[in-house]
């Protein structure tokens, strides 16, 4: 069995053993200074087993990495010794031993993301699924049932709040590694590199994602947790020890973002190919260069809140318990700074996804492509002054919360001039509908929804009726599907050729396409309006009277047609990878220069580096062309 | 030229219709204060923007996906056309202009919304896992002054009410949806009090909410509004402000409504957040560590003053909040206990 060999799963089993050693690690050191390994009082003892077991599972995490083999080269560095540089891999090996193993090139890491991606989505959304049987009626049921109590030792509105706050951070990790996907994957081969500026720190970026992701999801198993992804203290001080999965988790990914985003920059800055000016460089690359500078500069905070939590329920150290003299508030100050760029990391790659394929698809050149590309820029910088629009009503300071209400409504302008240049894009195009341009047409007007409603919640006054309501879900529901979901599966649909060589179904696209788009309309639109109507969110049961059933079923339907069309989505490229048709030269007839090598892309990309010679979305412009792939001179035969 | 004609008038139409659905539906619910009305107002105003940008959005997409699509066996590409200087000046200019006008509006509909009246009553508002409990001062016909508790808010119409929000352990927050407004409510004493100011104008019943996610009881943490006419608030204090002289049980059964006790332990004999009091008292109860004790009177008073000495097995410790002997009195505490003993049987 080969699958024994991969990093992945002797990375799986040096966790185990890591965590195993690293409780017995804390144990002694508890036996060594005298403190008990047990107390006949409950809550102590648990303490007791909080500080054992974390201990345990943060070992355990640094084991995963030495056994997967992610430190070999720099351990062998260490030590003197010198490493190849060339990452041809081992031919003796079957091919898909690279995509469970460390490897150092850009598009296997990129597909290692999308797939670990895909993979905390669908748990993300087995969660929803779940808590949206429960909320189809009120009265609590479904997750009273006896199976739960059996599997996890908890059910009912713990389960509940569990469930509900395992969905939002598993669904924000998956955003995340599919936002590491498209950078990884696109930007080296967009601007004609042949890899990241730093493939080992591109292997470390990805693979600490994976313990990431297994501690996160142990959290179920661990009593789960009720304080929402937010986490705010004091409640995430007593809640069971889940939290502290969750913490030690978004800390692991949070890492993982911090060094992927530092790739990104230089590659982007430094690796771009001769004549590609940054206005010449493609749209996506701009979106990905803002994406990883925002990550670069902004996870620090969310690492140093949940850090600080840690360390309280840990250590007893007070920073945010006020009954102790800590300040509850400041956490939310800290992990609100990162939290709210960190919803335009989501965003601004899959924004790029969608300025990248209008164009092709409407054989026009992106409007104002330069404004397009500084827009990006402008929504990085703006996202970096308006965290408190998230604590108008957190009892902050009342008059800081007027700045805030300007800076927030801002983010309007630069969101704006994206919707206006994407719709004059289409605007007298021969517009085709292929899978990837429905989804990237259906992106544009979701997230148009999300921008409109952002407003509302802008200005203090009417945030004051909508905070914490599910209107603030819809709101966010619109955002990420329009800013994430629905343009990374257009990504993945258009560039699927490159990937795999072949073609994916399109007419199970198509079906795909109407499930998603008619059920999350139905989904996002009610829970708009049951937020308008005062319904809050985070809730596991509601008041008959007030007449929210037949919402509540219809906003169930909507959601699991959505869950379907992802299952026929994953069906569809897990079919098409091996027996789709096979798609040779430039499927879309686009301009970019990854498209005029053969499918799936080379190994090292392009052997010959290529030249730029005009502008990348000239769609229409007689005798232009972006690329030159051959700048040493035009190929022999031409003579 | 004709094309942007034919889009011009449907934007017009499509931003009638979708302002007039959203403004004209009641997707926002009754009206009970006289802050709603003055956020409604801005509501109104987002929603017509909404209508406009949507449609306008909408009916250009829409609108080029049929007019501008490729045919069948069409060739070739769109027409050329790369960007417009000035018109990506005007639709950053224009934006910036509104967003402007709407930050200004929204700090005096901000400032409308939490105008002092000087003549406001102030009611405590206690929070905790997972019940209220409203606290009032009021001066007796003898002069003393002393505070009433109730589970229920009592509010004077057209008379501006200063909740002043206290939490007993994590954050909560204060939410009427017919007042519109919310705080949330943080605990840690009077550093930490926040306040909330609203003017009912409406006689009703309606309901407080606790709207921020505050642990498993978090969606149960409802307690009743009501809304009244000025005497009859007057009336109402006054009778809560006299002495309790019922007996002893029935006193106690007022102060597990007041002080929150019901919201967890049922009098019916289901479980909720902790074990029912009915049928308690005198019987034998099973704790976590395997023992079992009997539920006697120094049993139910431990239970209350130091929740945690002996937990029922089933239960979770931590839950119930650590301070009875310091928010009730000796005598409330022991008429509590009576009523307890009362559904012993």
């Amino acid at each position: 069995m080969r699958f024994f060999s991969t990093s992945f799963f002797r990375g799986l089993i040096a966790q185990a053993a890591g965590t195993v050693l690293g409780m017995g690690l804390v144990m002694a050191l508890r036996v060594i200074f005298g403190l008990p390994l047990s107390s006949p009082v409950e809550a102590d003892d648990a303490h007791i087993r909080e500080v054992i077991v974390v201990g345990g599972v943060i070992v355990g995490a640094i084991t995963f990495m030495i056994g997967a083999g992610v430190f070999t080269d720099w351990f062998k560095w260490a030590r003197g010794e010198e490493t190849s540089d060339d990452h041809t891999p081992d031919p003796s090996k079957p091919n898909w031993m690279r995509y469970f193993s460390v490897d150092f090139d850009h598009k296997v890491i990129g597909v290692q993301y999308g797939v670990t991606s895909l993979l905390l989505l669908l748990f993300g959304g087995i969660f929803a699924m779940l808590f949206r049987i429960e909320l189809s009626g009120s009265g609590i049921t479904f997750l009273n049932s006896e199976i739960f109590k059996v599997l996890l030792g908890y059910d009912g509105p713990h389960l509940y709040n569990t469930l509900m706050s395992l969905h939002g951070i598993v669904m924000i990790a998956g955003i995340l590694l599919g936002v590491g996907a498209m950078s990884n994957y696109l930007v080296p081969m967009l601007i004609g590199a042949n890899d990241m500026a730093f493939p080992r720190l591109n292997a470390f970026a990805f693979w600490i994602n994976v313990p990431g992701a297994a501690i996160l999801l142990s959290s179920l198993f661990f009593g789960g947790f009720d304080t929402g992804w937010v986490g705010y203290p004091p409640l995430s001080l007593r809640a069971p020890l889940g939290m502290q999965m969750f913490l030690i988790g978004v800390y692991l990914v949070g890492l993982s973002s911090i060094a992927g985003s530092i790739n990104v920059i230089v590659t982007t800055l430094t690796m771009r190919a001769k004549g590609m000016s940054m206005f010449k460089m493609p749209i996506f690359c701009w979106a990905a260069l803002a994406t990883a500078l925002l990550q670069f500069t902004a996870t620090q905070l969310i690492g140093l809140s949940f850090q600080l939590v840690m360390l309280e329920r840990l250590l007893g150290m007070t920073f945010f318990d006020s009954l102790k003299g800590g300040d509850p508030v400041l956490y939310q100050h800290l992990f609100w700074f990162y939290s709210h760029p960190a919803v335009y990391v989501f965003i601004l790659p899959g924004l790029g996804v969608i300025s990248e394929l209008l164009p092709v698809f409407s054989r026009k050149p992106l409007y104002g492509t330069r404004w397009v590309a500084l827009s990006s820029f402008g929504i990085a910088v703006v996202s970096f002054f308006v965290w408190a629009h998230h604590m108008f009503v957190s009892g902050m300071s009342p008059f800081l919360r007027i700045p805030f209400m300007y800076s927030t409504l801002l983010v309007a302008v630069p969101t704006g001039v994206k919707f206006f240049s994407w719709a004059a894009t289409l605007w007298q195009g021969k517009i085709i509908f292929k899978t990837p341009m429905l989804f990237a047409l259906g992106a544009v007007v979701i997230f148009l929804l999300g921008g409109v409603t952002g407003p509302p919640l802008a200005t203090i006054a009417t945030d004051l009726h909508l905070h914490d309501t599910w209107f603030v879900v819809g709101h966010f529901h619109d955002t990420m599907f329009g800013g994430f979901i629905f343009p990374f599966v257009a990504a993945i649909f258009y560039w699927f050729p490159k990937m795999t060589g072949r073609m994916y179904n399109e007419k199970q696209g198509k079906i795909q396409f109407w499930l998603m788009f008619i059920g999350f309309m139905l989904m996002s639109n009610l829970q708009l309006v049951l937020g308008l109507l005062g319904m809050r969110r985070r809730v596991v049961d509601f008041d008959a009277a007030l007449g929210f059933d037949s919402m509540q079923l219809a906003l169930t339907i909507g959601g699991f047609m959505v869950f379907f069309g992802m299952l026929l989505f994953a069906y569809n490229i897990i079919r098409s990878w091996t027996k789709g048709e096979v798609a040779e030269g430039n499927v879309w007839d686009s301009r970019s220069p990854e498209w005029q090598k053969p499918n799936p892309m080379p190994l090292h990309n392009y052997e010959h580096p290529f030249e730029v010679v005009g502008e990348p979305y000239d769609y229409g412009l007689p005798n232009s062309r972006y690329v030159n792939m051959n700048p040493a001179g035009e190929s022999p035969a031409a003579h | 030229m004709i094309h942007l004609l034919i889009v011009g008038v449907l934007v017009v139409v499509a931003t009638l219709g979708l302002g007039l659905l959203l403004t004209q539906t009641g997707i926002l619910p009754a009206q009970a204060s006289q802050q709603a009305i003055t956020i409604d107002w801005l509501f109104d105003i987002h929603f017509w923007f909404i209508a406009f940008f949507v449609a306008l959005i909408c009916v250009i997409i829409v609108y080029s996906l049929i007019v501008f699509r490729r045919k069948q066996g069409e060739k070739g590409d769109g027409v050329y056309m790369h960007g417009n200087q000035r018109l990506e000046i005007i639709w950053t200019i224009v934006p910036i202009g509104i967003v402007l006008w709407m930050a200004v509006i929204g700090g005096q509909t901000l400032s409308d919304v939490e105008r002092r009246d000087p003549q406001a009553i102030t009611v405590d508002v206690f929070a905790s896992q997972w019940s209220w409990r409203f606290q009032y001062e009021v001066t007796t016909a003898e002069g003393v002054q002393t505070a009433v508790a109730s589970d229920v808010l009592v509010l004077p119409r057209n008379q501006q009410a200063l909740l002043r929000l206290h939490s007993q352990d994590v954050i909560h927050s204060f939410y009427v949806p017919e007042f519109r407004v919310k705080q949330d409510i943080l605990p840690g004493g009077e550093k930490y009090v926040r306040e909330l100011r609203i003017t009912p104008n409406t006689n009703g019943t309606y309901t407080v909410q606790c709207a921020e996610i505050c642990g498993q009881g978090h969606y149960s943490m409802l307690a009743e509004v009501q809304v009244v006419d000025g005497a009859e608030f007057t009336s109402w204090l006054t009778e809560q402000a006299a002495d309790c002289n019922l007996s002893d049980a029935e006193c106690g059964l007022r102060w597990a409504e007041t002080f929150g006790c019901l919201g967890c332990h049922s009098l019916d004999g289901t479980a909720k957040i902790g074990p029912t009091w009915l049928g308690l008292f005198g019987h034998a109860v099973e704790l976590t560590d395997g023992s079992t004790v009997t539920a006697d009177h120094n049993y139910l008073l431990t239970s209350i003053v130091d929740p945690n000495a002996q937990i029922v097995a089933g239960y979770q410790p931590n839950v119930m909040p650590q301070n009875f002997d310091e928010l009730l009195s000796e005598e409330q505490i022991n008429q509590i206990v009576a009523f307890i003993e009362s559904l012993g049987n």
